[in-house]
């Protein structure tokens, strides 16, 4: 199970965050430890992100967060960075099966009235986020069931686990 | 969602897959054909499968392995990693295509792994290439596919579709990347995204396989799940050289169900660029201000094919490339690599300047085999142009067909290649 409420601060991005911003290519196949790796998580993009970023922190994206590379460490980096959510407008679909294959709570919403550092909290089991900076409620739009079935389990590795099959 | 039973290319294939009535917006499981990663998506399905704990593949003959997106090693990290690979498909019997044999996406249809009906999945964003020749192809994480080779499956979302339908032919120095490129621009990164593209039409029939293959390619890049051709007589002729398979063509019916419907006459495409750094920042060529290039690539799961190789040659022959700029080549197979070779548009391409390199995925993705430098300016036939895309986030990446390319490579700034016909 994952953490279902969560408080942190927003980092703010813009449309079309691609896999090649998120973790460049020329870093595989040359760093396999997930954790080192996860030093240059967004790099492409913002190279002083992992300086700012404090566990518990979240991405706030646009549209077609994720695009390009099926890479999975995309997430993988995210998440390791400590990351708790990535919020957006839009995934890339390649990019939302791996977040939540690998237990990383994406969250679909108008992130508009999120700016750089404000102080977010989420309810994953609720279904809720607040922007408390700005003492707003932002309506988020519901995981489809069977990920929500997939990201409760734990993943997809711990849904097959529990069911040797896909239970969806 | 309206009561018609008419389908889809991929509502067929997704039915016939599911062994029920399947139609877009269901969430289905379904049997797959084939199983798709490689060296550089080794690592992470390998993670993910030890975690699985499953002992064993669940269809070792449906799962192929290349070693291309580092190869030859160009690090001893690379060339541990290749080990660890050959030897989880020797202790699972699993097919694998090593160092210089070819990129997957090339490999997958040319040794006939593929027919069209078939339903398959790779750990790999390209794998939508194999829809050229009428197969739902999409690509997964290294999760999805540690968990299709446990159990053969997978759970799909049945996409919605985008029918583009193709008349007239391309004139003169226009192929089809350039309408790829055209329609990236007008849909935009995201305009397909959780759908197909769906081609078909009387213009499909001057399309060559190599072609379509670059069409279907490219569909991700509009944030497509598959790019799908219709099969005709074509398709078949091809397929049936390569593989012993038993092809299921799927055909869309009369009334299916269309998100959208585009029209697209091929004479009005003309010579197209992407411009840094995104795949929709559309040109025509003609329009650009003059753009000098240091470095010019032909190859890549895009446009390293016979066909991309054979008008690169004939543009070449008798020019030569311009001072101060590297013109790389890499065949996307061994088997394009040698058929270049015997019929002269290797030695065409190597005399006007060119350097050949082993077919794989280096150039493109930045992992070795021609990293520009900071301030530089490339134009490759490759499918994405993402700042830092070819491993430095501090050069230009222009994308265009292997003409434009190979012109520009010759005039040392970006040309229409209509001034070389």
């Amino acid at each position: 199970m994952i953490d279902t409420k969560l408080t942190g601060n927003a980092h703010k991005f813009g449309d079309d965050i691609n896999t090649d911003y998120i973790i460049p290519g020329k870093y595989l196949m040359k760093i396999t430890d997930n954790d080192e790796l996860a030093k240059h998580a967004m790099e492409g993009v913002d190279p002083d992100f992992r300086d700012k970023a404090e566990p518990g922190d979240f991405i706030v994206g646009g549209n077609n967060f994720g695009s390009g590379s099926s890479r999975e460490e995309a997430p993988t980096v995210i998440k390791h960075s400590g990351v708790a959510a990535v919020i957006a407008k839009s995934f890339a679909r390649i990019f939302y099966r791996n977040a939540l294959n690998i237990g990383l709570p994406i969250v679909e919403c108008n992130t508009d009235k999120i700016d750089e550092g404000d102080k977010l909290s989420l309810d994953l089991s609720a279904g809720t986020l607040t922007n408390l900076d700005k003492e707003k409620n932002i309506r988020i739009t519901p995981l489809p069931e069977e990920m929500t079935t997939i990201l409760n389990d734990g993943g997809l590795v711990n849904h097959l686990d529990k069911h040797d099959t896909f239970a969806l | 969602m309206s009561s018609n039973t008419d389908m889809t290319i991929s509502e067929k294939i997704l039915t016939n897959k599911a062994g029920k009535k399947v139609t877009a917006g269901d969430i289905v499981v379904a049997d797959l054909d084939l199983m798709m990663f490689h060296d550089g998506t080794f690592h992470l399905v390998t993670e993910a499968w030890n975690k699985l704990k499953k002992g064993k593949i669940a269809y070792p003959d449906k799962v192929v392995t290349i070693i291309d997106h580092s190869a030859p090693a160009p690090t001893a990290g690379a060339a541990n990693l290749h080990k660890e690979l050959r030897k989880f498909t020797s202790d699972h019997g699993i097919k694998l295509y090593d160092v210089g044999q070819g990129i997957c996406h090339q490999i997958v249809p040319e040794r006939g792994h593929v027919v069209p009906g078939d339903l398959v999945v790779g750990a790999d964003s390209h794998t939508t290439t194999y829809g050229g020749i009428n197969v739902f192809s999409t690509g997964v994480g290294a999760t999805d596919l540690a968990a299709s080779l446990h159990t053969g499956q997978l759970w799909f979302k049945v996409p919605e579709t985008i029918r583009i339908n193709l008349a007239g032919e391309f004139s003169d120095g226009v192929y089809s990347k350039d309408l790829i490129l055209w329609l990236a621009g007008k849909l935009t990164a995201d305009g397909a995204t959780y759908k197909t593209l769906e081609f078909g039409g009387p213009g499909m029939e001057s399309m060559s396989i190599d072609a379509r293959l670059t069409v279907a390619n490219m569909a991700i890049e509009l944030g497509g799940k598959a790019g799908i051709m219709e099969a005709d007589e074509k398709t078949s002729d091809w397929v049936e050289k390569r593989s012993n398979k038993e092809p299921q063509p799927a055909k869309p019916d009369p009334k299916a169900n269309y998100s959208q419907d585009m029209y697209v006459d091929l004479s009005d495409i003309e010579p197209s660029v992407a411009m840094p750094h995104a795949v929709d920042n559309y040109s025509r060529v003609v329009d650009l201000p003059e753009t000098k290039v240091d470095q010019a690539v032909i190859g890549t799961c895009t446009n390293g094919r016979l066909e991309d190789l054979k008008v690169a040659a004939e543009i070449a022959e008798g020019n030569a490339i311009a001072d101060g700029v590297r013109f790389i080549i890499s065949p996307a197979s061994n088997e394009i690599y040698e058929q270049a070779s015997e019929e002269g548009i290797l030695e065409e391409l190597v005399q006007a300047g060119g350097s050949v390199i082993t077919p794989g995925c280096g150039p493109c993705l930045g992992t070795h085999n021609g990293i520009p430098a900071d301030g530089e300016t490339v134009i490759s036939t490759a499918n994405r142009n993402f700042k830092g895309r070819m491993g430095n986030g501090n050069a230009e990446i222009f994308l265009g067909s292997p003409a434009t390319v190979m012109a520009s490579a010759i005039e040392g700034k970006i040309t229409d290649p209509r001034d070389f016909t």
